[in-house]
């Protein structure tokens, strides 16, 4: 029994001292993030590697989810004889919702993870050792660059999922199925408001990115310097992230969908 | 510091995103007119407001000249309290007349402005005097059908 509340304490404690740190870690990060923003050619790389290289896979899933809304509410919206607002359906569900949580989901275990898998890896061959040896900031020259290529990445890809999507919803619902062209347009754009729904998609996107490189980096640098806790770390980034979107996106939605 | 490949996709990267958001604010969303310009406040009260809504919009001829911007119940008069945002380009007279309408049968409520002939305009701030009530389609149905039950009794 006591054992068992010994674990219990032990458990708590740890799970304390690691939110504690990561907390810390946060403030460094913007503490020592001038480097990032001097040496732009720094995050720039980053962004390359997170922003650029996940447009493949953000375009290709926004497509498929647009379509599939489009099927989906097409089937549902025509039972009530409004297929004409199939494009308000698309939009909002995308701009709102759906472009930002997917794409952060997706960001998380494409870019989140490699993320910390390189951290890890070059806390693991004491590469960040190295640097703080020779008088360089890891967090300045390694976390900081990661942390902000992500979060300028995030909306970007965002916005681009949320397009892709609406271009497919377009695709499937009106040159497939035949819904109005004109009415298809117009509903949605009497409905979705730019600061109402479209900037707070983007703000939605950017606290997202703000979660997703702050957990990828942290698991990153806060890794067991070995091969099993490289790779635990990075289960951990994307399982971590996940949920935090997830729960963000509750608490976000609330705040700004509430009852209007 | 010279140019990189690399500052060449992430140049890519960021014109295409941008253009995602330009898209979206264009072609998806509207920039409202009515939120950007001048605009001047108005009031109206309403026995019932069937289904308005904040932002719901104010047309006069069809046209949005307005939205609504706050709907309270004033507890003296057992009447509800709609705040109005107009456009500061549209002015209407003293007389003009509010009502409550619905875009087509199930559509979105909003209120339409139909032009009174007083030479003097609203001013900001001001109450409107006329208004009607949302029609409530139940009602409606039920008197009908009420009447329908009556004139049938009469025939025989």
């Amino acid at each position: 029994m006591t054992k068992l509340l010994a674990n219990l304490g032990h458990q708590v404690t740890s799970r304390l001292w690691r939110l504690g740190f990561a907390s810390r870690f946060f403030l460094a990060i913007f503490l020592y993030s001038g480097t990032s923003f001097r040496r732009l050619q720094l995050t720039l790389r980053e962004v390359f590697f997170s922003g650029v290289m996940s447009l493949i896979i953000i375009m290709v899933s926004g497509l498929f989810v647009g379509m599939v809304l489009g099927l989906q509410g097409y089937d549902t919206l025509q039972r009530y004889g409004s297929a004409e607002a199939l494009g308000i359906l698309v939009a909002l569900s995308l701009v709102r919702e759906l472009g930002p949580v997917v794409a952060a989901l997706l960001f998380a275990s494409r870019a989140g993870s490699a993320i910390t898998a390189e951290i890890g890896l070059m806390k693991a061959t004491e590469q960040l050792s190295a640097m703080e040896m020779m008088a360089v900031n890891p967090i300045a020259r390694v976390v900081a660059p990661r942390f902000w290529g992500g979060v300028i990445s995030m909306p970007l890809l965002a916005a681009l999922f949320s397009a892709m999507g609406i271009f497919g919803g377009y695709l499937v619902g009106v040159v497939l199925i035949g819904v109005d062209e004109g009415s298809f347009w117009s509903q949605m754009q009497a409905t979705v408001d730019f600061r109402e729904d479209i900037v707070n998609g983007i703000i939605k996107s950017f606290v997202f990115g703000v979660i997703v490189s702050w957990v990828a980096v942290f698991e990153g640098y806060d890794a067991e310097p070995t091969a099993e806790g490289v790779s635990g770390a990075t289960t951990r980034t994307v399982v971590t992230s996940s949920l935090a979107i997830l729960a963000a996106d509750f608490v976000l939605t609330a705040l700004m969908f509430r009852g209007v | 510091m010279n140019r990189t490949a690399l500052d060449l996709w992430v140049g890519f990267f960021v014109a295409i995103g941008l253009a995602a958001v330009l898209f979206l604010a264009l072609k998806v969303g509207n920039l409202s007119a009515a939120s950007s310009g001048e605009t001047y406040a108005l009031q109206a009260k309403f026995d019932n407001i069937g289904g308005l809504k904040i932002r719901s919009a104010i047309k006069s001829s069809g046209v949005v000249v307005g939205r609504v911007t706050n709907i309270e119940y004033d507890p003296a008069n057992y009447v509800a309290v709609v705040s109005m945002q107009m456009d500061a380009r549209y002015k209407f007279p003293r007389d003009t007349f509010a009502t409550i309408n619905t875009s087509g049968l199930l559509g979105d409520q909003f209120i339409g402005f139909e032009v009174g002939g007083d030479s003097e305009m609203l001013k900001a701030g001001e109450l409107i005097k006329k208004t009607q009530s949302a029609v409530v389609l139940e009602k409606l149905i039920s008197q009908f059908m009420f009447n329908q039950a009556s004139e049938s009794k009469d025939k025989k």
